[in-house]
């Protein structure tokens, strides 16, 4: 009975392996060393020439892509930098221009101004000179007028008061009395205007 | 058969058989989409490096970026040392990268998702980085394996642990990407089953699960690629600058 167990079971053991080793043989394409050595040839003709032309061709270039950019970029902010610098310098020239030819702008104003001022002055000047001479001129003229006035207005004065009298008496009354009195008169005329 | 979840990994003979003496070298959908993905890395880049104006249009700009981005990528982990290495890590990370992305196209092949290809790259890196670490160090690179401030009483075990994480790298580094890519096809595949399966009225949930699992895919397509570069990084950390 054992004996019959014991060989049913290895039997069954055996059948179990058989069916396994058939699926591993038909389902493990990998363990299946046909092509193993047509794998490894053409993997060593494929990798050989990938990193053989990249080895060689691309990856130089690359490389040199990679480093001509960065000395470009190095470069171009090295001249940025120099241009911010002129910029800099440039601007406070501009600067400075400005200030000096304001402050050139402001004497200027000034010392137009003072010339006008002193024109305005001196034209004044020669003005009122003038007016002077000519107040003075016309002033003496008056005065003379005026002097010449009086002793005129005392001579027809003298002379229509010994007109009057002669109508009025009919007789010749001494002139020089007639002109002494009128004189008289016309002094306390003015001795009182003067008061 | 192409309900299979694995068929899409077969690889079949496209056109004649090519022996090379008893090898058989034949072109396979393997082959086809290694040259696609090589073809498509050199075509764009060399359209983006071509051209060379201050303000980059689009194809550069993408070139200029990729470009740093793997420079940045080595430089912070690997130190300026590795700069010898750099076109190196950058044609492997473009490869594993548009490898991944062409299996995303439906009906094309993921040649990363073979471990015999990932096993070639991750051998190739191993020894390469012990032959730089030996050539830089000479024997003195033996002490990587022996971790400075570590009690003499644990040292043999600690050496014996080193010795196995190093030599166990590019088991781990193929194996992560294979079964990365393997897995998430696989899970495709079998979510677009569901949806033939379920059809019309049941197939909407698969249908967006698998709507899903593609915007995860293309992420880990992106992914793999940046740790398979990354860790080659790391490895070669390791040779370039010894100090544990």
């Amino acid at each position: 009975m054992l004996k019959k167990i014991i060989i049913l079971l290895f039997v069954t053991c055996f059948a179990c392996f058989n069916v396994v080793f058939a699926a591993e043989s038909g389902g493990m394409p990998q363990l299946n060393p046909e092509f193993w050595i047509s794998q490894i040839f053409w993997l060593i003709i494929t990798f050989g020439i990938l990193f053989i032309v990249l080895t060689k061709v691309i990856l130089p270039k690359i490389s040199d892509n990679l480093e001509t950019r960065k000395s470009q970029i190095l470069e171009n902010i090295e001249m940025a930098d120099k241009q911010k610098e002129d910029s800099q310098k440039k601007i406070d020239e501009y600067e400075k221009i400005i200030l000096d030819s304001k402050l050139k702008a402001k004497n200027h104003f000034n010392e137009a101004r003072e010339k006008i001022l002193d024109n305005i002055n001196k034209k004044r000047a020669a003005l009122e000179k003038d007016l002077d001479q000519e107040i003075d001129v016309v002033e003496k003229e008056l005065s003379d007028l005026r002097n010449k006035s009086g002793d005129k207005i005392n001579k027809i004065a003298a002379e229509t008061s010994a007109e009057l009298i002669k109508e009025l008496i009919g007789e010749e009354v001494n002139s020089s009395s007639i002109a002494a009195i009128v004189d008289d008169q016309s002094k306390i005329n003015k001795e009182r205007k003067d008061v | 058969m192409a309900s299979n979840p694995m068929y899409q990994f077969n690889v079949y003979r496209i056109g004649p058989e090519i022996k090379l003496g008893s090898v058989d070298i034949s072109f396979t959908n393997a082959s086809l989409f290694m040259v696609i993905s090589s073809l498509a890395i050199l075509i764009i880049f060399n359209l983006g490096a071509k051209k060379k104006t201050l303000i980059p249009d689009k194809l550069q700009l993408l070139s200029e970026l990729s470009y740093s981005f793997v420079a940045k990528m080595i430089s912070d982990t690997a130190g300026s040392k590795a700069k010898p290495y750099f076109s190196f890590i950058f044609s492997l990370f473009m490869f594993v990268l548009f490898c991944n992305m062409f299996g995303m196209i439906p009906y094309a092949f993921t040649v990363t998702s073979h471990i015999i290809v990932t096993f070639v790259l991750a051998a190739f890196i191993f020894i390469g980085v012990t032959v730089i670490g030996f050539m830089k160090h000479g024997l003195g690179y033996l002490k990587l394996f022996v971790p400075s401030g570590v009690p003499m009483v644990l040292l043999p075990l600690i050496v014996v642990i080193e010795i196995i994480s190093y030599l166990s790298r590019p088991i781990s580094l193929s194996v992560r990407l294979f079964a990365n890519m393997m897995a998430g096809h696989t899970m495709m595949k079998v979510f677009g089953g569901f949806v033939i399966s379920l059809g019309i009225v049941g197939g909407w949930l698969p249908l967006s699960f698998s709507v899903a699992l593609t915007g995860l895919e293309i992420l880990v397509a992106f992914l793999q690629a940046y740790v398979f570069a990354i860790l080659t990084c790391i490895y070669l950390n390791d040779a370039l600058n010894l100090h544990h």
